[in-house]
């Protein structure tokens, strides 16, 4: 066993309204950010991880997402695994 | 008399309110609290609104991981009368007893005001005594009431008569087909956004969301007369 740094980004899913990432949007184009074009907010979960494998590791990720760190009616997730 | 199960989450503050509203219809009402493995032969469960592990993730979706869920979704699948009032209908959700997710308002405001509503489903457990396409004037007090479902599921939602409760005059989260309430295929698991224990006396302002918890001992009275059976091993009800 040894340990992985898991990162999960958790992302509303891109066919629903964001209005968190349109409100900072306005907020930078009031800024006078007026090249920023379509912002969304999402979460970023960094865990650390006890596994055999990278992939084990990666598989634990995958399942916690499924079951917990994500709504599988309204978000997309991705994860990326390190040592 | 209707045994009703108001089950308590840390973070739960609509729950005093819910008990007070399901005794004044005439139900026996009492807490569970998150812990509790079992409703203690509940007729009904009524999940209030708050802010359960204060919202942490998603709203409810701690919650549902909770040992009581368990009970609820053990009650739910064998026929027993769920209701989930705003941050209880998130957990539904959550849980998947419900269709559907609750998402951040569409203005990101906290709403807490009346609003109108439609009823739009009269033959759940706790709409039984409204008039199907009555109005109503409820409180909603939510961060996350935005009703979201993807097409296919909305089309059969309306299909199957499952939406409960809708908005009329105005949207005011931007929920999908302007849902305030729906409930599951079977009909016995109900989901709400507005607050109708906040609305059950004149005193409150007005009345409109007595009959919710009214409709329950109305369904007891007409479907279950003479139904004897001990409950909790203390007495007898008929």
């Amino acid at each position: 066993m040894s340990a992985y740094t898991v990162e999960i980004r958790v992302m509303p899913r891109a066919s629903l309204l964001d209005p968190q990432g349109q409100a900072v949007q306005h907020a930078l184009q009031a800024l006078g950010f007026a090249e920023v074009a379509n912002v969304r907010a999402g979460k970023h979960l960094v865990l650390q991880v006890q596994a055999s494998t990278r992939e084990e590791a990666a598989t634990k990720a995958r399942t916690m997402c499924d079951r917990l760190l994500a709504n599988p009616v309204t978000e997309d997730y991705e994860c990326s695994v390190s040592q | 008399m209707q045994r009703v199960a108001v089950v308590v989450f840390p973070g739960s503050n609509c729950d005093a309110d819910t008990l007070d509203a399901a005794r004044a219809a005439g139900s026996d009402a009492y807490f569970v609290w998150h812990r509790d493995t079992d409703l203690k032969q509940a007729d009904a469960a009524i999940l209030p609104g708050g802010f359960s592990y204060g919202d942490y993730l998603r709203s409810g979706a701690i919650a549902r991981f909770s040992p009581v869920l368990r009970a609820v979704t053990a009650h739910a699948r064998a026929g027993g009368a769920v209701l989930g009032i705003c941050n209880g209908f998130q957990i539904l959700c959550e849980a998947g007893l419900l269709p559907g997710a609750l998402m951040r308002n569409a203005g990101l405001k906290f709403l807490s005001r009346p609003v109108r509503v439609r009823m739009e489903a009269t033959d759940t457990p706790f709409t039984g005594q409204y008039e199907r396409g009555e109005e109503l004037t409820l409180p909603i007090a939510h961060g996350d009431g935005r009703y979201v479902a993807d097409a296919e599921t909305a089309a059969m939602l309306e299909a199957n008569g499952q939406v409960v409760l809708r908005y009329v005059t105005e949207n005011p989260n931007g929920s999908t087909h302007d849902i305030a309430g729906v409930c599951n295929v079977g009909r016995n698991v109900v989901g709400i956004m507005p607050h109708p224990e906040r609305r059950n006396a004149q005193v409150l302002g007005g009345q409109d969301g007595a009959r919710i918890f009214l409709s329950l001992e109305a369904r007891n009275a007409t479907q279950h007369a003479g139904d004897m059976r001990a409950v909790d091993g203390r007495h007898l009800r008929v």
